[in-house]
C-alpha cells in the first residue's frame, strides 16, 4: 500500500513537472506547479511530516501560488515568442541534464541500501508539538531572524510596486 | 495481468530519486523557458525538491530539524515570491516584455 501510494503520488509530481517545463502558456505552468506542491505535500505525510505537509498546501500552493497567478493575470502574460535556440545547448541541454541526474542517482543508489525503507507511521514527531518546541528552544534566534527578513520582503515589495508619488 | 513487482516499502534513495528528478526539470526549465514568470516558478520546483530531500533525511535520522530547515525554506520563498514578483512587475512596467532575452541592458 505504502508503494502504491508513493508510486501514485511520485507519478503525479513528475508528470506535473513536466507539463511545467514543456508548457508555452505560464497560466499552465502555474497549475502544473499547484499539482506537484499537492503531490508532496501527500509524500510529506507519508514520511510523517503532518505539519510540514499543511504549511505545504496553505503556503505554497496557497499564498504563493495565489500570488503567482494573480501577477500572471495582472500582467496578461502570453504565449512565448518562438525564438531560434543555439543549437550547442538544443542538443546537449537535456543529455547532461540526464547525466547529473544519473550521476545523483547512482551515487543515491549507493549510499542508501535497499533495506532502509520508508513505513507509514516510522516518524511520528512531525507534528505541530515538536515542530514548536524546537523552533522556539534549539531554532530561537534563526526564527526571530525570518520575522526581520518578511519585514523586509514587505518593505521592497511595496517600495518596488508603488506608483511614483512626485 | 500479474502484479506489478512492488516492493512491501518504499526505499529511501526513492524519495530521494525523486527529489534529484524533480531538481532536475526545475533546471531544465529555468534554462529552457523564456518567460520570466516560468523561470521563476522553476525556481520555486527546485526549492520544492530540496524541501522533499530535507523531510526524506529527517525521516532516516529519526529528528525533526529537516522538517524545521524545509520550514525555513518555504518562509523563505514566501518572501522571494513577494520580491521576485515585484521586481517582474517592475520590469513589466519599464520594459513592456516578459521575455528575459529582451532584457540585456547590462550586456556590454
Amino acid at each position: 500500500m505504502d508503494a502504491l501510494l508513493f508510486m501514485l503520488f511520485a507519478a503525479i509530481a513528475v508528470v506535473c513537472g513536466i507539463n511545467l517545463v514543456i508548457q508555452t502558456h505560464p497560466i499552465s505552468s502555474a497549475l502544473s506547479l499547484v499539482g506537484v506542491m499537492a503531490a508532496l505535500a501527500a509524500l510529506y505525510l507519508l514520511l510523517g511530516g503532518e505539519f510540514i505537509a499543511a504549511a505545504q498546501l496553505v503556503v505554497y500552493a496557497g499564498a504563493v501560488m495565489v500570488l503567482f497567478v494573480f501577477v500572471i493575470m495582472l500582467l496578461n502574460a502570453g504565449t512565448e515568442r518562438k525564438v531560434k535556440k543555439n543549437p550547442w545547448s538544443q542538443y546537449a541541454g537535456i543529455p547532461m541534464l540526464l547525466l547529473f541526474l544519473g550521476i545523483v542517482a547512482w551515487l543515491v543508489q549507493q549510499m542508501f541500501p535497499y533495506t532502509e525503507t520508508v513505513s507509514f507511521g516510522g516518524f511520528t514527531k512531525g507534528g505541530p508539538l515538536e515542530i514548536g518546541r524546537a523552533l522556539f528552544t534549539t531554532y530561537l534566534l534563526p526564527f526571530e531572524v525570518t520575522s526581520v527578513l518578511i519585514l523586509i520582503a514587505i518593505l521592497g515589495a511595496i517600495v518596488l510596486a508603488r506608483k511614483e508619488i512626485d | 495481468m500479474p502484479p506489478l513487482p512492488l516492493p512491501p516499502a518504499v526505499p529511501i534513495s526513492w524519495y530521494l530519486t525523486l527529489s534529484a528528478l524533480l531538481f532536475s526539470l526545475g533546471i531544465a526549465g529555468f534554462l529552457f523557458r523564456r518567460s520570466i514568470i516560468t523561470v521563476f516558478m522553476s525556481i520555486e520546483l527546485m526549492l520544492n525538491a530540496v524541501n522533499l530531500s530535507f523531510v526524506t533525511f529527517s525521516y532516516k535520522l529519526k529528528q525533526v530539524d529537516g522538517h524545521i530547515f524545509s520550514f525555513f525554506v518555504m518562509v523563505v520563498a514566501a518572501a522571494e515570491a513577494a520580491v521576485g514578483l515585484a521586481i517582474i512587475l517592475t520590469v513589466f512596467k519599464n520594459r513592456q516584455t516578459l521575455e528575459i532575452d529582451e532584457l540585456d541592458s547590462l550586456k556590454n
